[in-house]
């Protein structure tokens, strides 16, 4: 009797978590099957969660258009290089402030945690841009996101747990602290190092208000600007689209706009994100 | 004297120390000047809160004109509606959202087939990982009057159409929907490690007086994670006057700007698309101390209920 009722409960449990997926992935279903259906057999008003009639014409047009082009250069210019600072600058800045007795360590330690407690806000940083002269140039967005104090106290605390004896076996051998943190502590913290890259992989990737703000120029326009305004706009003048458009219901374009942009996400997502479950990422959650 | 002895040591200990860890500093120096420029500096811009910027005359040279600012923000009826709107967001956020993740977590926890764990899992996580704009195009995807799956149902079924994302009355429900949609299973993660620390030897002893599962939820798990969900409660409520700006701006069109419109946003449309450079200013530093006074407040609760609080 009670081993009967266990399995209902296992039952309703499971079933309850189905649907939960089914309300995640179905979306992306239905704008995916929409993206590859075919122009021709399109109808605004269907309900397909199947393509029709198959067909790439979407993504082809996709491909075919600079102004598509140059905003998915912009966006992989500014993750790649964003992410790679982003990284040294977080872990070296968090290591340096590791040593309990270092001079200084309490005012560094200071200025962090002011600015994690006061935001200047949007127009003090708008100005700084404007004065450093960054508009319209891609370091602006990729310096304004560099690190935040989250994650600085994050990898910090992490750094401080690493085992110390093959740190005190390199001082020994004559390292210095940048060889140390090159050779050893790095390596040491491949799961950190891992969980930050597709932390800021991701800011980098996603970021839409900074860029939206600092990049108004349409040739710096980055990934995720343009798809906002193709979805917003009812024309298509933003996405740049000459000649035969008329051709192509612009619905399986901006549908398959957002399957492109969310796809180098989901392409690192599986490879990344078993760190998540390790405990380091229960600090990073908090901010 | 030991206090004498102890400072007069110090001196040599701070330069030896210094000297000791050169390298270290060349490793801070980085970030150090990434801070300074990026985050201290945009501090000196809040003076234009107090002025009447020019840009001509720069931030130290323009017209000093106090609170004025400030109280032009109290008087206008934005100034209201944008209390409002924060706190209708941030109270739906706390009723609807908060215990979802919580509940999710005790579900996830509960389930014994390690496979089917890690795939609920890994699908759950997911849609924190996309951008406010792939979630608002799919709110548009599925809402919007055009091309709206919604609509398209209403039509199908001979029902008029509603324009869902151009009237007030949605707005509140759809922000709310999206924030559950996107951060309900990242929610789980503390939860969940919370979950997992928890003494197994209570359910064994549980089992050997024959509780069934909900009461072991109800007497073990619920009780043992707690302290986690007061935490995050009270570093939730810190955060009221917080509301994500990309969500919001996305979203925000000229027929709800009524409702839709809270601090950070303003500060954009008046501040940087119209020019009211100190204007914007102003609305956006009254919310960084409002959110600070809040901080203050939850980290004194925490330490008050003898947690080790948040910083």
């Amino acid at each position: 009797m009670s081993v009967k009722k266990f399995q209902v409960f296992d039952i309703v449990i499971y079933i309850v978590l189905f649907i939960i997926c089914c309300f995640i992935v179905l979306p992306f279903l239905y704008i995916l099957s929409i993206s590859f259906t075919s122009p021709e057999v399109y109808t605004a008003y269907s309900l397909d969660f199947i393509p029709k009639e198959f067909s790439l014409s979407a993504y082809k047009y996709l491909m075919n258009s600079s102004t598509f082009l140059i905003a998915l250069k912009n966006s992989f210019v500014i993750t790649l290089i964003g992410t790679f600072l982003a990284l040294f600058v977080t872990f070296s800045f968090a290591y340096g402030l590791c040593k309990k007795d270092l001079p200084g360590r309490k005012i560094f330690n200071i200025l962090v945690i002011i600015t994690l407690l006061f935001n200047a806000g949007i127009i003090p940083n708008y100005m700084l841009i404007k004065d450093l002269n960054l508009m319209n140039n891609k370091w602006s967005v990729i310096l304004v996101m560099i690190s935040s104090a989250w994650d600085i106290i994050v990898v910090r605390s992490f750094l401080e747990n690493l085992p110390v004896e093959m740190e005190e076996a390199a001082m020994v051998d004559g390292y210095n602290d940048i060889q140390i943190f090159f050779k050893i502590v790095l390596p040491l913290s491949l799961p950190c190092l891992a969980s930050f890259l597709l932390i800021f992989g991701v800011q980098y990737w996603n970021v839409y208000f900074n860029s939206m703000l600092y990049l108004a120029d349409p040739g710096e326009w980055t990934l995720q600007v343009l798809v906002k305004s193709m979805i917003v706009d009812s024309s298509s003048d933003a996405a740049g689209f000459a000649g035969d458009e008329r051709f192509i219901p612009q619905e399986t374009i901006r549908y398959a706009s957002v399957i492109l942009s969310v796809f180098p996400i989901l392409l690192v997502y599986p490879f990344l994100q078993k760190y998540f479950v390790s405990g380091l990422m229960v600090g990073a959650v908090k901010g | 004297m030991e206090e004498m002895v102890i400072k007069r040591k110090t001196p040599g200990k701070f330069a030896k120390n210094f000297h000791k860890y050169k390298y270290r500093y060349v490793l801070l120096l980085p970030g150090l000047i990434w801070l300074l420029i990026f985050k201290y500096i945009p501090y000196s811009g809040l003076l234009m809160a107090f002025e009447n910027f020019s840009p001509a005359s720069g931030i130290f040279g323009s017209q000093w004109v106090g609170f004025e600012n400030f109280q032009y923000l109290f008087k206008t009826p934005d100034f209201l509606n944008m209390i409002r709107n924060t706190l209708v967001i941030s109270g739906l956020n706390i009723v609807f959202y908060f215990p979802l993740p919580i509940i999710l977590s005790i579900m996830i926890s509960e389930v014994r087939h390690v496979k089917y764990k890690r795939i609920v899992q890994s699908i759950v996580y997911l849609p924190h990982f996309l951008s406010w704009v792939v979630v608002y195009a799919l709110t548009f995807f599925l809402l919007s009057v055009d091309v709206g799956l919604l609509n398209k149902l209403f039509v199908a079924m001979g029902m008029e159409k509603v324009s869902f994302l151009t009237q007030g009355s949605s707005f509140y429900i759809i922000i709310t929907l999206q924030s559950i949609w996107r951060e309900t299973g990242w929610g789980t993660i503390l939860f969940l490690a919370a979950i997992s620390g928890i003494d197994s030897s209570l359910y064994e002893a549980a089992d050997v007086d024959g509780a069934n599962r909900m009461r072991k939820i109800w007497h073990i798990t619920l009780p043992g994670i707690k302290m986690t969900i007061v935490t995050m409660l009270i570093l939730r409520l810190g955060r009221i006057a917080d509301v994500s700006m990309e969500q919001v701006l996305l979203i925000q069109n000229p027929m709800i700007s009524s409702v839709s419109e809270v601090f950070s946003t303003y500060a954009y449309n008046y501040g940087v698309v119209r020019g009211l450079t100190s204007i914007g200013t102003a609305v956006d530093m009254f919310k960084s101390v409002i959110n600070l006074l809040f901080v203050f407040l939850a980290q004194m609760v925490t330490k008050w209920l003898g947690s080790d609080g948040i910083f």
